[in-house]
């Protein structure tokens, strides 16, 4: 997306034009049906989200053994809260700890986690954030308000393959006793990316 | 391939500048071509890898002037006319003028909730044990194909240990260019900031990438 200030009009248009020709074109070669193409974009706009992940998230701090299931077999514990298939897969969550902080990138296209998360935000598919992760966390991570200490191992994690993860992030003091929904409503989308940290004003 | 889309290391692209209140599309136009890109993936004409692939065939000065919807565009319009389901004229204006092909399935919007919870996992049966386990040194090749690969440049010819042995998975670089599945062993593999970056490494920081038996040597 551009970042320079001006919007492309021209070209956004010749976009727009073109993505139509080829809806319409698609819908009268009988290969896609309208009502099947609304049906996708209300599953990832309104059902799918990151309020699912946060949901497991809170599941995770809450019952030690869901914690222990979902580190050992991620797939099958988030499936068990009706979070399945596609582009989540094969899931892999990954624990903060104080001693380390994980951060998730996909460097070669935009693999993210779609049923836990939902559909990634622009800045995990541009460049900048693709380019840098890598070579850069410390320095990627202060642009989101993050500031580790040296003391904390920073792992990046590429997601070259079809494994998808779900940063598990640190629970912030003084929520003892709070409930998984309340727990939930703390949490947020970067903070299981990697990108954030959880606290208790959300 | 060695194309735009292989970012990582990469300097100069500006800041990251994360929009807080952004919304899930936001235009129409990406509504319509996630949705079109979805259900015609549903009807078999292509597998994951291709669609990658199709995706970095864009020129890379094109390919980094436009967003990621776009680039789903032309990776859609590159696989439609590869496998003659449309013709260019037909792209231009919108407008069949021959005939469909048949194809096997299509998606119907009853179909659309269960088949995204099911999904379709790379994961294939495990065929023996894998060369590597966890802690072993390994040295990754240095590999330059014109064709798909999900070996990263930065990551060609480095040196990592295996931090997790991850199942049988489809190997992209073949599936890419045959459909050949050719299942092994994944593992996600952790390079040290130094051995990629050098001396301009940040303290204390690791990369750990998920890479198939085929791109890796023992050390």
């Amino acid at each position: 997306m551009p970042h320079d200030g001006h919007d492309h009009g021209s070209e956004l248009t010749e976009t727009e034009l073109r993505v139509r020709a080829l809806e319409s074109l698609l819908i009268e070669k009988g290969y896609v049906d309208p009502a099947t193409l609304d049906e996708l974009v209300e599953t990832y706009e309104t059902k799918v989200g990151p309020r699912n992940g946060a949901r497991v998230v809170a599941k995770a701090w809450t019952d030690p053994e869901f914690k222990a299931w979902l580190l050992e077999d991620a797939t099958a514990a988030i499936a068990s809260l009706g979070y399945t298939g596609r582009q989540g897969e094969d899931m892999v969550v990954l624990e903060n700890t104080p001693t380390v902080h994980n951060l998730v990138v996909c460097t070669l296209c935009s693999c993210y986690p779609w049923p836990v998360l939902g559909l990634p935000p622009t800045w995990y598919k541009a460049a900048p954030y693709r380019a840098r992760a890598v070579s850069q966390p410390r320095a990627v991570l202060k642009e989101f308000g993050v500031e580790l200490s040296k003391d904390i191992e920073v792992r990046v994690w590429d997601s070259t393959a079809e494994t998808r993860y779900l940063v598990l992030p640190i629970k912030p003091a003084g929520t003892d006793g709070w409930s998984e929904e309340r727990l939930a409503d703390i949490i947020t989308r970067d903070s299981m990316i990697g990108t954030g940290i959880v606290g208790t004003h959300s | 391939m060695n194309g735009a889309h292989d970012l990582g290391g990469g300097h100069g692209h500006g800041p990251i500048a994360p929009d807080p209140n952004e919304p899930v599309f936001h235009d129409e136009w990406e509504r319509r071509c996630f949705a079109i890109t979805l259900a015609m993936g549903f009807t078999g004409q292509w597998n994951i890898d291709q669609a990658r692939f199709a995706r970095e065939s864009m020129r890379p000065g094109r390919y980094l002037e436009t967003s990621y919807y776009q680039h789903w565009l032309h990776g859609l319009e590159v696989l439609l006319l590869e496998r003659n389901l449309v013709t260019q004229s037909e792209v231009e204006t919108g407008k069949a003028k021959e005939p469909p092909q048949k194809l096997s399935r299509t998606l119907r919007a009853e179909e659309v909730a269960p088949a995204l919870k099911k999904g379709g996992s790379a994961r294939r049966n495990r065929v023996g044990e894998g060369r590597f386990k966890t802690g072993d040194i390994v040295i990754t090749k240095n590999i330059n194909p014109v064709s798909h690969t999900r070996l990263p440049r930065y990551v060609r010819g480095r040196r990592g240990r295996i931090d997790r042995v991850h199942g049988v998975f489809v190997f992209p670089d073949s599936n890419a260019a045959t459909s050949d599945e050719k299942p092994q062993w994944l593992y996600a593999v952790r390079f040290e900031g130094q051995e990629l970056w050098g001396t301009e490494a940040e303290p204390n920081s690791c990369t750990i990438v998920d890479l198939w038996d085929d791109y890796l040597e023992p050390a």
